[in-house]
């Protein structure tokens, strides 16, 4: 078993910027948090997302679930710092998520995205080690401390076999547990997830959502999940945040949020809610006629 | 796992300094007039020890006075369009990048023939109407990258093929207005059209221009080497490298300056040599990887080792007479490219 990843916080060669302004005991907080997409100023807005709020603890998974065009990944980029909120405020241990420099942020943001491509081939290892840059200075020549880091984040996702091979000879799910190992490599506080489970068969899905879960609770990440599969979020989350066409529905527990009629209004599908025995729910879609 | 240490990066580089120096000896021997080993170390070492009053031979004078300038010429010029292409090719993320193809060379070439057309209009000193050109070519190169890069994109991307075929076509329109250029407004020091088409280093320029070259070129290059961890991500994508810590508008406008300057100051002082951006980098890449803390380095040697041989082979192959260096270059770097863009498109 490796070691925890995690360090208490940035160390004290990496001054936060300012004074925290949010609440600190709490990881995440969003606060009335919107955004509009307009392509200038005069005309109609393209998308809106209306201002929603939740709070998420250390080692707590959130799913981000809802259809497409519902807001899910523009309110992945608002938390991610890349863009600044319209209104309200998201805060990450008390410090709002834009403001903070691209090299702090970096140290407690992590994004997985769906596919990294490649200019030219690299190493695995050279690739996990990217996720050092932001605990690096000047040129980043390697440390011990940035290979004892690298080789337990591919250890944690059970990809350490795999050092040695390059990016573009490995399969899909390997590579995307490759890139997760490269978001751990950066060791952040936060975690966050766009549609991970996307081309992964069944079996590769389930083993992922069981390293997010485990990592949780290792490491203490704040785990958010972009996804719009149902049965992940019931089996996996802690909280989910329901999103329709830009606005919140509901946040809370799967079994508070998993009810037939909304997430029937939500997915336009007929469907069923049951729960199973260790109270997590279970949807099945049915046919329409 | 092998992580790039310092010591390796020495001795990379150490190895392909003593590539280089061995290059240039030969280069220094090959030419019209022979000249033995043995009088090119002695004259060497007097150049080096400051004695130059001892050489007093017809063929010391050639080798100092007229082959070495052109050679150290040619080591600048080539490391700097070789850093430039590999600056390129990380900016744009293209493989294909490369400040001859992409027309930023022509536009360098533009900017410096403007100059020169200013600088005969107007009355300054000749030491100040040296450093016009080389600004006037920094800014030819550098609103071209520009244009390149907005023709270059479909629906805020870069889109790789649409970049290439706006900077093929920058280049072809930039080649029309300098033969434009020469042939309505031709004055006494323009150098002519082949020159700056298809470049030369048979000029040496004014010593002026060959300070300000050879510190435009150390600065540019240091500067693009403090972004050399942060290029390396910068290839998987702006977005990427901003999650991953990289501050990345500011190291694209340093790479975008610097690449600018060292693209500018080789074409005023040798005209647009083709392919040894394109080449070299790829060489390099195949060598020693896509680390650009090595690379950059390796492509500055290797572009230095490049264009010496080029011109050495440029101005003995039909002597007495001589071949335009860009003509040798593009010999080699034109079906490369072809290889190149064939073997991405499949």
């Amino acid at each position: 078993m490796s070691t925890p990843l995690r360090t208490p916080m940035p160390s004290g060669s990496n001054p936060p910027p300012e004074q925290p302004r949010g609440n600190p005991d709490l990881r995440l907080s969003v606060e009335q948090a919107s955004y509009v997409y307009a392509p200038n100023p005069s005309q109609a807005p393209l998308f809106t997302l209306e201002a929603l709020s939740f709070q998420a603890k250390p080692g707590e998974i959130v799913s981000i679930l809802g259809p497409n065009a519902s807001g899910k990944s523009t309110l992945l980029k608002l938390i991610s710092g890349a863009l600044e909120p319209l209104s309200g405020r998201i805060f990450l241990n008390g410090f709002p998520t834009h403001s903070l420099p691209p090299r702090i942020r970096a140290q407690r943001i992590a994004l997985v995205q769906q596919e990294s491509r490649l200019l030219f081939p690299s190493r695995v290892w050279e690739f996990v080690l990217q996720g050092r840059h932001a605990h690096g200075h000047g040129l980043r020549f390697v440390t011990d401390e940035d290979i004892t880091v690298a080789n337990n984040a591919l250890a944690q996702v059970g990809a350490a076999h795999l050092s040695d091979r390059w990016m573009d000879k490995i399969s899909g799910g390997e590579k995307q547990r490759v890139i997760l190992a490269r978001a751990l490599a950066q060791q952040p506080l936060l975690l966050l997830l766009d549609e991970p489970t996307l081309h992964l068969d069944i079996g590769a899905q389930v083993d992922l959502l069981d390293s997010l879960r485990r990592l949780a609770a290792e490491n203490r990440y704040t785990v958010l999940v972009v996804t719009h599969e149902l049965n992940l979020t019931g089996e996996y989350a802690d909280q989910v945040v329901l999103l329709q066409k830009g606005k919140c529905l509901r946040v809370g527990p799967p079994a508070s949020v998993f009810q037939r009629d909304l997430l029937e209004h939500v997915f336009q599908a007929p469907l069923t809610v049951e729960m199973t025995s260790s109270g997590r729910p279970r949807v099945t879609l049915f046919n329409k006629e | 796992m092998r992580p790039l240490t310092l010591s390796r990066l020495f001795l990379r580089c150490g190895v392909l300094a003593l590539i280089l120096f061995v290059v240039v000896v030969i280069a220094l021997k090959l030419g019209a007039v022979q000249v033995s080993l043995y009088g090119l170390g002695r004259d060497l070492i007097r150049v080096l020890l400051h004695q130059s009053s001892g050489i007093s031979t017809d063929y010391g004078m050639i080798v100092v006075d007229i082959r070495l300038p052109r050679i150290l010429l040619a080591v600048v010029v080539g490391a700097s369009l070789s850093v430039a292409g590999t600056s390129f090719q990380a900016l744009l993320r293209n493989p294909l990048a490369d400040p001859y193809v992409l027309g930023i060379s022509s536009g360098a070439a533009v900017g410096a023939i403007i100059s020169l057309m200013i600088e005969n209009q107007l009355s300054f000193s000749p030491e100040f109407a040296g450093l016009i050109t080389p600004f006037g070519a920094f800014l030819g190169a550098a609103i071209t990258i520009a244009g390149v890069y907005f023709l270059g994109r479909r629906e805020g991307q870069i889109d790789s093929t649409t970049l290439l075929l706006g900077g093929v076509i920058t280049a072809s329109f930039l080649s029309a207005i300098i033969m434009f250029l020469m042939s309505t407004l031709a004055g006494g020091n323009l150098r002519g059209a082949t020159y700056w088409m298809m470049g030369s280093l048979s000029t040496l320029p004014a010593k002026s221009l060959l300070y300000l070259l050879g510190i435009g070129f150390l600065v540019a290059e240091g500067a693009i080497y403090t972004t050399a961890s942060d290029l390396n991500l910068l290839l998987a994508g702006e977005k990427e490298a901003m999650h991953l810590g990289v501050d990345v508008r500011r190291v694209q406008i340093v790479v975008y300056l610097a690449a600018s300057i060292l693209t500018g100051l080789a074409v005023s002082v040798s005209g647009a040599i083709g392919y040894v951006g394109l080449l070299v980098p790829h060489a390099m890449r195949m060598i020693f990887g896509s680390d650009h803390r090595m690379l950059l380095p390796a492509a500055a040697f290797g572009g230095a080792i490049a264009l010496v041989i080029a011109d050495t082979i440029a101005r003995t192959v039909v002597a007495p007479s001589e071949l335009q260096v860009g003509a040798v270059t593009a010999l080699v770097g034109a079906p490369f490219f072809i290889y190149l863009l064939r073997r991405r498109l499949s």
